[in-house]
């Protein structure tokens, strides 16, 4: 992997590299760079298989983190790429021409943490939400509780005891 | 009518023709074309999901999946749970296969908090997901053979599979979710006689399956219906994303078991289970005989498994344990492919951000959507159940 690492820094910009085990590594790129390193990653350095795309939303420093897990076939290493993207104007370069299935994570991510990828297809479409209209519900700031209690009104006949009160009563009526 | 309309091509890419992009016309006001929903209720789907089909004749021209229909938010909702009540929700992901969620969910909390699982804890983890990939290799089957026209299959490879979940049972309390792998460890040993009855339900399964092949795999009309049907070019493997059993029959032995070992699997005799012409009774016989091949894994796993021993590490308390900040992911290969955990922990007693690699994300949306164009109608739900897909883990 070290050498891996030393390979993609002649080429470009590594902001920071974290072995986590022997065979998974995660490197910070910046948002410039990201697509030509993960491009030479799997053109050049056999990382053929895209395992997965997804964002964590780091709310207290107003940024998206954007990770993207490669697999290298033949070595059976794993590397994650990590870009920091603006909450604000919150938009990636896509990589739907790297592989077929990056689309859908796209579209996904477009759907639930609203961040853009200009020019990936059907990127607008709704994908597992319909008809949404609040904030993206996979950002922090969204909170389920108070959508599920304006959404979804209690159920007509449920009462809701205090079970200690509940009990005493049921089995010492008298009392 | 006139005899220029009865005539048939036989080259089927020359149908219907294309434009100058290469693209059909979909003129709906010609009265050609049809648009049909298949799912999400239909026999012929596997779980809650839909195919939105435009048809030319009973021919495919263009596919679009649609999930949704069962999301819930887990990946949400783990974010607003400490991370011990996180498995009765992670369990829930995958109907067929909750064990690789626990694993996986599991195995990264342990190794963000640098815990060691105790040796017999492994050997029962490497159990439960092997009983795991059985039952629901015994399920598949059945959907297989149903959708296209064979019954009986499924009533005889569904008692199978109960025969397993007695067993899951008895083990861990529940039949479908059991919550039985927690963070060090797992919840209990082997009970008494659990080997003898395990022994006589997968000879029980070795027989049966017998009659499977037989009946099924050897069966005309199934092989009529399959064979050089829905075919994965090996070329696709890699820009499609595709793992498990479905890249197996291509030819591509992808296996987690033995590309990235975990648990007890490299004491376990085996290989991958690999295919050569990636179509639909290829794929079939590939997850008929990786089955078979777990029946022997579980003979191997019960003959090495210890009777006593720790089966739990020590954790500090479940109900205020901060994992240590960092991120990683964790990896099985269920019957569908690989099953991962991305798992993103910044201190505190929550997680940060969970996110759950399922095979099917890949397999029923951009490689579903490729495959089915040109399919016959009648084909579409045989294509689908091979390719085993389950939509709950790509909506989370």
């Amino acid at each position: 992997m070290q050498t891996i690492i030393e390979n993609l820094q002649k080429h470009f910009q590594v902001v920071s590299y974290h072995q986590q085990r022997e065979n998974l590594g995660f490197l910070i790129a910046s948002k410039e760079v990201a697509v030509g390193l993960i491009t030479h990653l799997r053109d050049y350095e056999g990382f053929a298989h895209l395992v997965l795309l997804t964002a964590v939303d780091w709310i207290e420093d107003e940024h998206f983190q954007l990770t993207y897990l490669l697999h290298h076939p033949e070595k059976k290493v794993d590397l994650g790429v990590r870009v920091m993207i603006s909450r604000e104007n919150a938009e990636m370069y896509s990589i739907h021409h790297l592989w077929e299935q990056a689309r859908t994570y796209q579209r996904e991510l477009r759907e639930m943490f609203g961040i853009n990828f200009p020019g990936s297809p059907d990127v607008d479409k709704p994908f597992i939400l319909e008809g949404w209209e609040e904030i993206p519900p996979y950002r922090r700031d969204f909170d389920t509780k108070e959508y599920s209690e304006k959404t979804y009104f209690p159920r007509p006949g449920r009462e809701t005891h205090d079970p200690a009160e509940y009990m005493k009563k049921k089995l010492y009526p008298n009392e | 009518m006139s005899k220029k309309l009865l005539k048939w091509n036989e080259d089927r890419t020359l149908f219907p023709e294309k434009n100058s992009e290469g693209k059909i016309d979909v003129d709906y006001d010609s009265h050609k074309f049809m648009k049909i929903w298949h799912g999400p209720q239909h026999p012929g789907i596997t779980g809650n999901m839909s195919l939105e089909l435009t048809l030319l004749g009973d021919e495919v021209m263009d596919c679009e999946t649609h999930v949704g229909y069962l999301h819930r938010g887990f990946e949400k909702l783990m974010e607003r749970r400490k991370y011990i009540q996180c498995f009765p929700i992670v369990c829930r992901v995958a109907v067929p296969e909750p064990d690789f969620n626990e694993y996986c969910f599991a195995s990264a909390m342990e190794e963000l908090a640098g815990i060691e699982v105790p040796e017999a804890a492994e050997w029962l983890r490497t159990l439960v997901l092997e009983m795991s990939r059985l039952q629901s290799f015994l399920a598949w089957i059945g959907g297989q053979a149903g959708s296209l026209g064979q019954g009986i299959i499924g009533q005889w490879t569904i008692y199978l599979r109960d025969l397993i979940l007695d067993r899951f049972e008895e083990l861990t309390g529940g039949r479908i979710y059991h919550m039985y792998m927690l963070p060090g460890g797992v919840r209990g040993l082997l009970p008494d006689g659990f080997r003898e009855r395990m022994t006589q339900n997968l000879d029980d399964i070795d027989k049966f399956m017998k009659d499977v092949k037989k009946v099924m795999f050897d069966n005309y009309v199934f092989k009529k219906r399959t064979v050089g049907m829905g075919v994965i070019d090996p070329a696709w493997i890699n820009p499609f994303g595709i793992t498990g059993p479905n890249a197996r029959a291509a030819g591509v032995a992808k296996d987690v078991r033995k590309d990235n070992p975990y648990l007890k699997y490299p004491e376990l005799d085996f290989e991958p289970v690999v295919g050569k012409d990636s179509d639909i009774y290829t794929r079939a016989d590939v997850r008929r005989r990786d089955l078979l091949m777990t029946v022997d894994l579980i003979r191997q796993i019960m003959a090495k498994i210890p009777d006593k021993g720790d089966i739990r590490a020590k954790t500090p308390n479940v109900l205020h344990w901060k994992v240590p900040a960092g991120e990683t992911y964790s990896r099985a290969e269920c019957t569908r492919g690989e099953y991962g955990y991305y798992m993103v922990s910044d201190g505190t007693e929550y997680p940060r951000r969970i996110n759950v690699r399922g095979p099917s994300y890949t397999h029923a949306v951009a490689l579903l959507e490729k495959m089915i164009v040109n399919a016959n109608i009648a084909d579409v739900a045989g294509l689908m159940v091979s390719l085993h897909t389950y939509p709950p883990e790509i909506e989370r």
